[in-house]
């Protein structure tokens, strides 16, 4: 593609995925009108949308083929009201040729990658805030509102402001017990909920290369959590590996310019880090677990598109399995997805959540964000996978909200209290 | 435009303007809007006259991308809302739907103050304190948004978004 306007200089991911979306050479700070490859939007967001495209006067799409509707957040519907949204997106996806993945099919995130959808070097939108999760795959993929998101589906693209960056080096091992959710949350509580406001985030290092693609997708998911635009990670050999078989288009990973301008450099060595647990109620509200251990607990969930993937489901059933979840304590496992279900299937994960005394529940967001099944009652405590303990966040604000790793979810359900999981490994 | 000040913190996620117990289930803001910000302050509708302004400290609407936060605001009857600092998404759903998001030193607002905000300049007085502020500019593109009514309106007549 021919650039036009400034002479090129060192290029970060961002400006490089944006210059070439847009046609233009642009640089962080420049607004700019980009092409997208691929939009989403969730049942929380796509019935907004859907009324938003008709305001414009919709009567196409210019993303056909590439748009993706997803029922999960309230999945299986749990309200009348509820059930009518849904069947307006199904009818709206049938209409217009989006893909619709229903109830069951998974979280928006882990299904935008389990089919394909969001590849690196990519432009994605989706109306949901953790679509910043794909930037692991080298995607810059952000979130958006609902009008935002109708009309990049009316129109195809959509303006942006150029990001700057902020780059995050991690080196080191991770000792045993430790997971990518503790170097998610230990960023958090360095960088702040606003540390990275309006910025892309590039993740990367050694302790970032050794990490499966599943923990790589947990630490970019958090990236809203600072406040970012796009959590970005440069693709390697595993990264191209997961697409094998998921799509037909060649791979065009994106990897910054030597030199390319970088507004702020942070460098963690996470060798001695110990597991993290963000504590109610903001996210960046983070401590080692040793600070936390023994609250009691009331409900653990494990899931959401943060950690209810694959390698988390093995890491928490290897400390459930034989085990009997604590007296008083109820254990909600959703897998983030069909593929994922199918795969926990087989290795016999979900045997051991149902016979440690866990609920599996159907792949979705489960009960993260409050509109559906295991709600917390009134001044109990939840430890929780996800990505956000704001109050009142599962649906009780009179509710307590601690987030952790898979493995201290499982460890803290086995003994009733929040608990090093290292304790039990 | 004049109003009264309604005093709120640092980090105001779009969970507490509007919860997710209340968005998933309904299309209609009103509705929304008699549950705005009532996890953080039960009252607040009670205690909100249409026209007021919501003040807050830095990032303010973070968290989830749901447009029902700016929507519910607006319903309630908060004519813009003034922080030292805004989450990016919210922003972006703010001024698309005509609700005014002003970024601006709010240190010297307290709760119940009287401000008076000239739009076009960016300027707000606070006529309890007897002082001033200006407030950031916006980008051409989310002027031109908002000069055609919300970006609903302005795709209907313009079919895609353009950057001179």
């Amino acid at each position: 593609m021919v650039l036009e306007g400034k002479n090129s200089v060192a290029k970060t991911i961002s400006e490089k995925i944006l210059s070439a979306h847009s046609g233009k050479d642009a640089s962080a700070g420049d607004l700019v009108v980009a092409e997208l490859d691929f939009v989403m939007a969730q049942d929380g967001t796509a019935p907004l949308a859907i009324r938003a495209f008709e305001g414009m006067g919709g009567d196409r799409i210019a993303m056909a083929g590439r748009a993706a509707l997803c029922i999960d957040h309230s999945a299986p519907s749990p309200l009348r009201a509820i059930s009518e949204l849904h069947a307006l997106m199904r009818e709206f996806a049938d209409k217009y040729g989006l893909e619709l993945n229903d109830v069951g099919e998974g979280v928006c995130h882990q299904v935008m990658l389990d089919k394909g959808h969001a590849l690196p070097g990519s432009l994605v939108i989706g109306a949901d805030s953790h679509t910043c999760t794909y930037g692991a795959v080298n995607a810059f993929a952000t979130g958006v509102g609902s009008t935002d998101l109708a009309a990049g589906l009316l129109s195809g693209s959509l303006w942006f402001r150029v990001p700057e960056t902020m780059k995050v080096t991690i080196d080191g091992k991770l000792s045993r017990g430790v997971f990518a959710k503790d170097i998610a949350l230990m960023m958090v509580g360095d960088i702040t909920a606003d540390g990275a406001t309006y910025m892309a985030l590039e993740v990367g290092g050694a302790a970032i290369a050794d990490l499966g693609l599943d923990g790589r997708l947990t630490i970019s998911n958090l990236a809203v959590e600072m406040g970012a635009k796009a959590g970005l990670m440069e693709a390697d050999q595993k990264t191209l590996a997961f697409f094998d078989g998921r799509t037909s288009e060649k791979l065009a990973p994106v990897s910054p310019d030597a030199g390319a301008a970088y507004q702020e450099e942070r460098e963690y060595d996470i060798s001695g880090l110990g597991p993290q647990v963000a504590k109610p109620h903001t996210v960046d509200n983070v401590a080692p677990v040793e600070e936390v251990e023994g609250i009691p607990i009331a409900e653990g969930l494990i899931g959401t598109c943060t950690n209810g993937r694959l390698e988390d489901l093995r890491a928490a059933a290897e400390i459930l399995r034989g085990k009997k979840v604590a007296h008083g304590v109820r254990l909600i496992v959703a897998p983030a997805s069909r593929e994922v279900m199918m795969q926990a299937l087989r290795e016999g994960l979900i045997e051991v959540f149902t016979e440690c005394g866990g609920s599996v529940m159907c792949p979705g967001c489960a009960s993260c964000v409050g509109t559906h099944q295991g709600l917390p009652g009134d001044g109990e405590n939840v430890i929780s996978t996800a990505n956000r303990n704001f109050k009142g966040r599962m649906g009780n604000p009179e509710a307590f909200i601690y987030l952790a790793s898979p493995a201290t979810v499982a460890a803290s359900c086995v003994a009733g209290e929040i608990t090093d999981p290292r304790r039990v490994m | 435009m004049k109003g009264k000040a309604h005093r709120f913190g640092d980090d105001v996620n779009t969970d507490y303007i509007i919860s997710g117990r209340h968005k998933f289930k309904t299309l209609d803001m009103n509705e929304l809007a008699r549950h705005v910000m009532e996890d953080l302050d039960p009252h607040f509708t009670k205690r909100l006259k249409k026209g007021d302004f919501l003040v807050a400290g830095k990032n303010f609407g973070c968290g989830s991308s749901r447009e029902q936060a700016p929507l519910a605001l607006k319903h309630a009857g908060v004519a813009a809302v003034l922080a030292s600092s805004f989450a990016r998404i919210y922003f972006r759903n703010s001024i698309n739907n005509g609700l005014p998001a002003l970024v601006c030193d709010t240190s010297g607002i307290d709760d119940g103050d009287t401000l008076e905000i000239d739009l076009a300049s960016g300027r707000i007085k606070n006529i309890s304190k007897g002082s001033e502020i200006d407030s950031r500019p916006l980008p051409r593109v989310m002027l031109d948004i908002i000069s055609e009514g919300g970006l609903v309106e302005y795709m209907r007549k313009h079919g895609r978004l353009a950057i001179e």
